[in-house]
């Protein structure tokens, strides 16, 4: 696999010197044309309205103005985008009829610059009808709620039932049933760097380039394409090589792509947006907010029979694309680690006057094992058992390997009993309960939380088409949906150095050191040798449907492409070489950066003498050798298959695994969480760069930290936005930064060329559960448990004192000896 | 998040800026550190016709120690008080809220008179000031007055500062020798504005307790001095059993609001927990 | 149209002088008029701390800053930290720490260390995680950058003691 090792190292990052020293490009820094005109967004400052006129009339006297678009403009001129379900609802790029939540756009003004574009948006009279609002899931689906889309007739989106194995059988038979309602809440991504998006609409030439930090996928293009009615080959998307952070929210900023489109073509001047934090946290986009019912069929000895999930999720005013992915983005990870074959999964998706919603760091996995390893804890309260140990008997055994679960999952590879046992080691598990049941006895609530999770990468973009319903999928007009699919470019110049050009946007994951790492270790070069373009073009670079960066794609296919490119084009250079040296290329290989003789001595040939003579010299290159010294891949996954008739979908195509351990102390006056200690062992294939990596599951398990402790959009019941600054939405800093001990574990993937697999997403979907289990845990003596987050000190309190009436402080004794009934945390 | 047009003036004395406030009849806003003002600003909450910023008037920054009491110019960077030697000295109280103001780059700007004048009930200077009974001089028109601590802040975002009026100086009596003091905060994220803050000072005289002093932060719309939680103390001595029913005592005299952060029900216990804990802080601290 | 005010200050030890009118904001001149694109917008609210720069050698926040402030003043921005074409040695730990990813926290992470490590030249590591929590980082979970700055703490501190030695 590699020449000279340079995959597995922590060579440090080539993107460094230019962050470090104030000279990255991100989207704000350089006008990529002259005479740049700045918009700001009038948006709506009601949760529900009906918008019945504009008066620009003020905004477009003022000295600087350039002019402005309404939503009118945008009903003219451009189409509504597609969803993702069957509803009629319509999502255009602005409010055309109504405003369905606090900060959804209705008017664009164009000027000079951007202080002068808010003092007109200022002046910019939009009349309202207010209309009553609604934003909790369950309260939206009661017949007498305020319906936000009328031709929807409700605000159900949309539901599925899918059913694997036989639940109802699972329920009959089993000794124990679990149910528990969890809710989960709205947070977001906050990257430092907001949106921003740059748009020239070419009159002459027709051309509409829009320049952005958008993050993929890339089917976004053909659908905004649409949505601006140009053909493909006419809408440009440029994204700069450097991209501020995204966690998964800049893959929404599409409508805003189209809607400052819209306003560069309407008012005939190019236009810059940069978004401002009132409107990222007001109007970009976010996780949903869940509720869910949960059960789960046991037998005595902890074996699970199968589950039950119901869910509600709150996508805000409009079901946008790539929800109802918030539901079936897991779909083939439904069953996690864990054996069971019944499941049943009725998944709603429901809109309320809330800011709109789609993939954040683990997208939909933080809610989905928050619930599952609940249920796990409560199932091992109910049996009398140690939580390890119920976990264990359900676990997927090694040897079950590639493992098909019942919703169509396809586990590459992993051992997950050893990843656990490793984390149980290093985190002394056995010490931690001695430790625990001290600490109880001096009157202290300690605790210790599990967590495991199937950690998918690479979504297959089939697994959308898991909201429709199989009947409509088994139309013959309905065109099936599959694929993971990424490319690389390699070249070497003159001068046998190599220049590899990837259509990726990475946001700050290192995809240049990386690749110099791959690239090197295929051709015997240095990372020094290899330069990487990583900058975005649709009209240059290879590309398609899936191309982008998210899902944690590029650790499994993005490096897969290049490693594939490197491999064509070591391939023609064998063959060049053999040409020249008049041997069989069979006996020939290449080594230490040249082309050798397999056995005895021999000339050789490095890439330099073969960049050399191939380029200088075409006559030397053997009969039907295309000339020129560059090899294009194309990497896509076979797994990736369309949802099938049993709804049946491999939702990723490579799968690592996550067991954490955590340790926690509530302080009983306060009810601080202090984390003791946090273990978190992965198994994600192939680790091509460790440090990277690290860094990975660092910022991972902060996200979920914040999600669990910190962050909430919140609003009021009458849907109006409570924090809308980061004084009141608040991002952890470093002193709420747990220590963080790390662990791998090797499993290589089978089926990408390196054997990786992804790992961007990582903690950040265990951190919510096994914070929620080790603070349950610890305040079980209570019988407290936590089915609801963030979990606030204040809200942890409350429960304190409520259960604290009914149940005496804690004591010595089996640290186990919980209540199985107790009062939730609400 | 651009702030909206505004006059501009950075006058070069304390005259002609309140001149400048004259002019302006009641629509300037006075600049001091801006690190409450500015953001307000840029999110246009703000939106006055001119700023008059001190930032220009050197006379406004200093500290000095005079009739047993710490001087301070309104324009005093927070970070300055932080690092003076005369603050650790004589008011050590200060010095320990002032390292829990934001963080560092916001002291580098923010000043101990514009903290007052903003008069956020959750910040730690009102509520230092409020424990140490210090006071503030306001010139006007009409010339200099001197205003209590507790004449001083008026509900949230509101002082007894008239719109002509500049706060030019804060004086706090220097803390007795050997007196205990903490600064207890509860926040969700370290450099929050607390959630509940207990400013607390006591002087011992052996078993008894010569002087006691609380305050909240956090804990309604003004600083709150928690005069008969003091009294038990000051009563019955520092012991275990008289700070337990200061806590207690502390908790049943606020009445503080909710938010998104905390419900009043546990600002109202925090207020008690942080008393002892304050309390406990500070006789650890007491020699005397 | 509001008054134009000149500006005329000292960023990175190059005189500069700009007219703007007197609300735009420090960070905007910086970058707009001065073409100083490497300190960053994140909140325009003094909150995130992307846009920390050194004002007259101590960090400040330059979203919630006049540029008509600035008159006078001498500025260090992150592009000012490189010294002869060699990194800065905190610029050298955070690439050794992997103390960023996306590196647009980073110009802020780096000036407010830079003045923490100035006050503070030995810290331990709660008082680091103290001193760079004025800056948030959504990538790192800030451990890299933690290492970085007490590395870097380790190198400046060891130079200022062969300093004062000669």
């Amino acid at each position: 696999m590699s020449d000279q090792g340079w995959i597995g190292k922590s060579v440090k990052r080539v993107e460094d010197y230019r962050l470090l020293t104030g000279r990255g490009t991100y989207i704000d820094d350089h006008p990529p044309v002259a005479n740049l005109c700045h918009a700001a967004i009038v948006r709506s400052p009601h949760p529900h309205a009906r918008i019945l006129g504009y008066d620009l009339s003020a905004a477009l006297a003022m000295d600087g103005v350039v002019g402005a678009i309404t939503g009118a403009d945008v009903l003219k001129h451009s189409k509504p985008f597609s969803v993702g379900v069957t509803a009629p609802v319509q999502y255009f790029c602005a409010a055309t009829d109504k405003a369905r939540f606090v900060g959804e756009p209705v008017a664009v003004v164009v000027a000079r610059d951007r202080y002068v574009a808010e003092d007109a948006a200022d002046l910019v009279q939009v009349s309202y009808e207010p209309l009553p609002a609604v934003v909790d899931p369950e309260r939206a689906l009661e017949p007498d709620a305020p319906v936000l889309h009328e031709a929807v007739g409700s605000n159900l989106a949309n539901n599925r039932r899918l059913v694997y194995g036989d639940p109802d059988r699972a329920f009959r038979d089993a000794d124990v049933v679990i149910k528990e309602r969890f809710r989960f809440p709205k947070y977001g991504s906050t990257p430092i760097e907001t949106y921003g998006v740059i748009a020239r609409w070419d009159a002459l030439d027709g051309v509409c380039t829009v320049w952005s930090n958008f993050m993929g996928p890339f089917i976004m293009h053909p659908l905004t394409a649409r949505v601006l009615g140009l053909p493909g080959n006419k809408l440009r998307f440029i994204v700069p090589p450097d991209i501020g952070g995204s966690f998964g929210i800049k893959s929404l900023i599409y409508p805003y792509m189209a809607l400052i489109a819209l306003a560069s073509k309407l008012t005939g001047v190019a236009v810059k947006w940069i978004e401002d934090r009132h409107e990222h946290l007001m109007a970009s986009s976010t996780g949903t907010d869940r509720v869910a019912y949960r059960e789960l069929a046991a037998k005595k000895d902890g074996t699970i029979l199968g589950m039950r999930f119901r869910w509600l999720d709150n996508v805000g005013g409009y079901i946008r694309s790539p929800e109802p992915g918030c539901s079936f983005r897991p779909t083939g990870n439904f069953v996690g680690p864990y054996r069971f074959q019944n499941l049943e999964v009725d998944a709603s998706t429901v809109m309320t006057n809330k800011c709109l919603t789609g993939p954040n760091r683990g997208y939909a996995c933080g809610h989905l094992y928050f619930e599952t390893e609940g249920m796990m804890d409560r199932l091992a309260d109910t049996l009398g058992l140690d939580p390890v140990e119920v976990r264990r008997r359900n676990l997927i055994p090694a040897a079950a390997m590639p493992y098909r679960t019942p919703t169509g999952g396809l586990y590459d590879s992993g051992d997950y009993p050893q990843a656990f046992d490793k984390a149980l080691e290093m985190a002394k598990y056995g010490e931690l309960r001695r430790e625990q049941a001290k600490a109880r006895a001096a009157g202290r609530y300690f605790g210790i939380g599990l967590a495991l999770a199937v950690d998918p990468s690479v979504s297959n973009m089939g697994y959308v088409a898991t909201a429709l319903d199989p009947q409509f999928r088994a139309k013959p007009e309905y065109l099936p949906k599959s694929g993971a699919v990424d490319s690389a470019t390699i070249k070497v110049d003159p001068l046998g150095r190599v220049i590899a050009i990837l259509g990726t946007t990475p946001q700050g994951q290192g995809h240049q050191t990386v690749v110099s790492q791959i690239v090197a270790d295929e051709l015997g070069l240095v990372p020094e040798d290899v330069t990487v373009v990583d900058e975005m073009d649709t009209f240059t670079r290879v590309w398609s449907i899936s191309s982008g960066t998210y899902s944690s794609r590029f650790g499994s296919v993005g490096t897969s492409a290049v490693a594939l490119a490197a491999r064509k084009l070591k391939k023609k250079l064998v063959e060049y070489a053999a040409h020249l040296m008049d041997m069989p290329p069979e006996q020939l290989e290449f080594r230490d950066g040249a082309v050798r003789a397999k056995q005895g001595k021999g000339p050789s040939y490095s890439v330099k003498d073969l960049a050399g003579r191939a380029h200088w010299n075409t006559e030397s290159l053997p009969e039907g050798m295309e000339p020129g010294l560059q090899a294009t891949a194309v990497f896509g996954f076979t797994v990736a298959k369309a949802v099938d008739a049993e709804d049946r979908v491999n939702s990723s195509n490579t799968y690592g695994f996550i067991a954490e351990v955590m340790a926690v102390e509530v302080d009983p006056e306060t009810a601080a969480i202090k984390i003791l200690r946090y273990v978190t062992v992965h198994d994600a294939g192939t680790i091509i760069n460790p440090m990277i990596a690290e860094g990975q599951i660092y910022g991972g398990a902060l996200h979920g930290l914040g999600g669990a402790l910190y962050e909430e959009l919140a609003y009021d019941e009458d849907g109006n936005l409570l924090t809308g600054t980061f004084m009141d939405y608040l991002v952890p800093t470093a002193c709420e930064a747990p220590t963080i001990e790390i662990a791998h574990v090797v499993s290589p993937s089978p089926l990408t060329p390196l054997g990786s697999k992804g790992l961007g997403e990582s903690s950040s979907m265990t951190v919510p559960a096994v914070i929620a289990n080790a603070v349950s845990d610890a305040l079980s003596p209570l019988g407290i448990r936590i089915n609801e987050l963030p979990m606030t000190p204040s809200k942890l309190w409350k429960a304190i004192e409520r259960a604290g009436r009914s149940h005496a402080a804690p004591t010595a004794g089996h640290p186990r000896s919980r209540p199985t009934t107790g009062p939730p945390v609400q | 998040m651009k702030p909206p047009k505004f006059d501009y003036h950075a006058p070069r004395s304390v005259d002609e800026a309140l001149g400048l406030l004259q002019r302006y009849g009641g629509d300037a806003k006075v600049l001091a550190g801006g690190q409450s003002l500015m953001p307000l600003l840029n999110f246009r909450l703000s939106r006055p016709a001119a700023l008059v910023d001190l930032n220009r008037i050197p006379s406004l920054a200093y500290i000095t120690e005079q009739d047993g009491q710490v001087r301070l110019g309104a324009m005093t960077r927070q970070r300055t008080i932080e690092f003076s030697p005369v603050v650790k000295e004589r008011l050590p109280l200060l010095r320990e809220a002032t390292k829990l103001v934001g963080h560092l780059p916001i002291r580098t700007r923010g000043t101990i008179g514009g903290s007052l004048a903003h008069a956020d009930p959750s910040a730690e200077y009102p509520a230092v000031l409020t424990a140490l009974e210090g006071e503030v001089v306001a010139r006007g028109p009409k010339g200099e007055r001197v205003i209590k601590a507790k004449n001083l802040f008026r509900t949230y975002l509101t002082t007894s500062l008239e719109p002509d009026e500049i706060l030019v100086e804060v004086r706090m009596p220097a803390m007795p020798a050997g007196a205990g003091f903490a600064l207890e905060e509860f926040a969700r994220r370290h450099g929050d504005f607390a959630i509940i803050g207990i400013a607390a000072m006591v002087v011992r005289d052996g078993p008894r307790c010569r002087t006691a002093r609380l305050t909240t932060a956090g804990a309604g719309p003004v600083p709150l001095r928690l005069r008969a939680a003091e009294e038990i103390l000051e009563r019955d001595g520092l012991t275990d059993a008289a700070i337990e029913a200061a806590a207690r005592r502390a908790s049943e005299l606020v009445s503080p609001d909710a938010d998104i952060h905390a419900s009043a029900d546990y600002r109202r216990h925090l207020t008690g927990v942080l008393t002892k804990r304050a309390l406990k802080r500070a006789l650890g601290a007491a020699r005397g | 149209m509001a008054e134009m005010v000149t500006v005329r200050l000292k960023v990175n030890g190059v005189a500069h002088e700009g007219r703007c009118e007197p609300r735009k904001l420090l960070v905007d001149f910086l970058r707009e008029d001065l073409e100083l694109t490497g300190t960053h917008i994140g909140c325009e609210h003094g909150i995130c701390g992307a846009c920390t720069i050194l004002f007259n050698g101590e960090a400040a926040r330059s979203c919630i800053m006049l540029a008509v402030q600035a008159d006078g003043s001498e500025i260090l921005t992150v592009e000012g930290l490189m010294q002869n074409g060699t990194l800065h040695p905190l610029q050298e730990a955070f690439r050794e720490h992997h103390g960023l990813q996306c590196g647009f926290c980073t110009p802020g992470m780096l000036m407010t260390a830079l003045d923490f490590l100035k006050t503070n030249p030995s810290p331990t590591e709660a008082e680091v995680r103290e001193g760079i929590s004025a800056v948030l980082c959504r990538c790192t979970g800030y451990q890299g950058i933690v290492n970085a700055v007490r590395a870097a703490a380790r190198t400046l501190g060891g130079a200022a003691k062969v300093e004062s030695g000669t």
